[in-house]
């Protein structure tokens, strides 16, 4: 359906509605868009302003022009290494965590017997809150008592999995990654389903095997698939949050950009032009990869 | 529960199929491989959890002298009792539902109306609308945090409804926050589903005389109940797993949701991990019995948003 025809007989729509008619959609149509204004984008808005600013919260808002962002890029020492960490958060869950749920995907859908009991299993953690996986993320990791140094048997000189700050980014990532791996699955699991078994079958007749046929048959067919993992991968690098501050709120080699963001407003020194600035670098990177989304999304929209 | 709310049948599936072509089949070792790799996957996969389980049970003595990892001496559920009535998990729960609940229900009301006038009414500028709900839904939370943050503070609220006497530190913000922030979602994903609602149906209602509101609430959202009860199924669990708007919203420590409350958990100086493993169990659980009752549901929330029909 093609909102380009909507265009053309736009007219002869809006003639359709009665008094009451406009009414209803005034009212109902008009609450989640002024809802979605006020929740989303206008606070979007207000953070690209605040952040030309110094502000504490209460006294007057002074304009300071591009100083917060100068601040932040040469005088913050958390800066880098948070940014450095939702870029390693990215890279790891693409390529790692995202071709892991696509292949256990592509074993699950071939393998017919017992496939409802992994699919559960590598499921479940998809719906644990990402606190409750940062909290437990604790137990297997801690230091003195914690499972994996007992699995590994490091028990003279255990390694402080999440205390050490050049280790505890990878402990977290693997944490994220137990759950997004799971989620990617699911996505995968639906478009294989939706995949015509004679595609496949014809690439058999053909005499393909089967990683050719994966590769060269069933693969680009996932192509609206692989988009949705994409945004999700990166916005979900970009949100990432919880489980750092369940850790040690994100601090001690945990550093993350949305961390900055938090400790800049709530914290004790209330620095908001400056917490919008770090706010309007995430912004800027996740705007990036959204257009993108959506430019795709329109042109698929234009050709139905 | 009805045969109609059967959330797959916009796309085929034969599930009854699969089992006697596997049971035709020669076992090959390649598929034993397969089912190996795939079970130690799943356990590994299971692992945390029962950790976590096996680690509330047991006293916190016990652990920090032989680790989580050791052969148990006492099990009990002290610490699951101590969760409740000493840290007051009951409470946590009721202040979640007071804010997921309403939430849920008004976002999904909104979402399916939006979603209906933009995919069924081919309104002037609908593709605008979508596109603001959809990449609004993208944002990072963080970038919208500091200015709502800001005005909240500000918005006064009569004291029956908030003893903080501003939206700041009420439930108000956080269930107005959850539905503003989520309704790109819902609305992206219902949006998607209703165009694949054959349109002919409106249009014969259309001939009868119905109006906008007739065709929403008697044509169109019956048919949607699959994918309301999947959509409900998924920001239910999403409400109920928030962590930041709580945290950045609420001040008083009695308010939080039982998500955001489990922080609480962690004393300042000594942390008893045993206690927070409990905390985390019962917070899990919910979550984990919805899934496992509703599991079709939620993967048909997810897979709803994914898929174009």
């Amino acid at each position: 359906m093609s909102f380009l025809s909507a265009r053309r007989t736009g007219r002869r729509v809006s003639r359709r509605f009665t008094g009451r008619d406009l009414a209803v959609l005034g009212v109902l149509l008009g609450i989640p868009v002024l809802l979605d204004i006020a929740i989303v984008w206008g606070p979007t808005l207000a953070s690209v302003v605040l952040s030309f600013t110094s502000w504490d919260g209460i006294g007057d808002i002074t304009w300071v022009g591009t100083r917060n962002y100068e601040n932040l890029f040469t005088n913050y020492p958390q800066f880098w290494p948070a940014a450095r960490h939702n870029l390693l958060w990215l890279a790891f869950l693409g390529m790692v965590a995202a071709p892991f749920g696509l292949l256990l995907a592509v074993l699950i859908d071939r393998g017919a017997r017992f496939s409802r009991f992994y699919q559960s299993t590598l499921y479940m953690p998809v719906v644990l809150s990402l606190a409750v996986v940062g909290f437990i993320a604790q137990l297997v990791f801690s230091r003195d008592q914690g499972a994996l140094n007992a699995v590994i048997g490091d028990t003279d000189s255990p390694t402080d999995w999440l205390g050490d700050p050049d280790l505890n980014i990878w402990m977290v990532l693997l944490a994220a990654a137990w759950r997004h791996t799971g989620y990617v699955m699911i996505l995968y699991l639906a478009g294989l389903k939706a995949v015509d078994p004679s595609l496949k079958e014809a690439a058999a007749i053909d005499g393909a095997g089967e990683a050719q046929t994966f590769f060269r048959i069933v693969f680009p067919t996932l192509r609206p698939v692989n988009v949705i993992v994409g945004v999700i991968t990166v916005i979900e690098s970009l949100r990432a949050f919880d489980i750092v501050y369940a850790v040690n709120h994100g601090r001690n080699g945990l550093e993350l950009l949305s961390v900055l963001v938090t400790d800049n407003i709530i914290g004790e020194a209330s620095r908001i032009g400056f917490g919008s600035a770090i706010a309007v670098v995430l912004l800027a990177v996740s705007l990036g990869f959204v257009v993108t989304y959506l430019v795709q999304e329109l042109r698929g929209e234009k050709n139905r | 529960m009805t045969v109609h709310t059967a959330p797959s049948s916009a796309r085929p599936t034969a599930p009854p199929a699969p089992a006697p072509a596997a049971a035709r089949r020669r076992i090959r070792p390649g598929r034993i491989g397969v089912h190996a790799f795939l079970t130690a996957v799943s356990l590994a996969f299971l692992a945390p959890l029962l950790l976590a389980v096996y680690a509330s049970l047991r006293p916190y003595d016990e652990t920090s002298e032989h680790g989580y990892f050791s052969l148990p001496r006492h099990l009990s559920l002290d610490y699951y009792r101590q969760a409740f009535s000493d840290s007051g998990m009951t409470k946590y729960f009721v202040n979640t539902m007071i804010i997921a609940v309403p939430g849920v229900l008004i976002t999904l009301f909104l979402a399916s109306f939006a979603a209906f006038a933009l995919a069924r009414l081919r309104l002037r500028g609908g593709l605008v609308l979508l596109m603001l709900f959809t990449a609004g839904n993208l944002l990072p939370q963080q970038v919208i945090v500091t200015p709502l943050y800001v005005v909240f503070n500000r918005i006064p609220l009569p004291y029956w409804m908030s003893d903080s006497m501003t939206m700041f530190d009420s439930y108000w913000a956080v269930i107005t926050v959850q539905i503003g922030f989520q309704l790109g979602f819902c609305v992206f994903v219902l949006a998607n589903f209703m165009r694949t609602l054959p349109q002919e149906i409106l249009e014969a209602a259309i001939v009868d005389g119905a109006g906008i509101w007739t065709q929403y609430r008697r044509i169109t959202l019956p048919l949607c109940r699959p994918a309301l009860a999947a959509l409900g199924t998924l920001q239910f669990t999403w409400m109920y797993n928030d962590f930041l708007w709580a945290l950045v919203f609420i001040s008083d420590g009695d308010k939080l949701p039982v998500t955001s409350a489990l922080n609480n958990l962690r004393g300042q100086f000594f942390t008893d991990y045993n206690l927070l493993a409990a905390g985390s169990v019962i917070v899990a659980l919910p979550t984990l019995v919805v899934f496992l009752l509703l599991q079709r549901h939620f993967i048909a929330g997810l897979t709803l948003g994914s898929s174009k029909g």
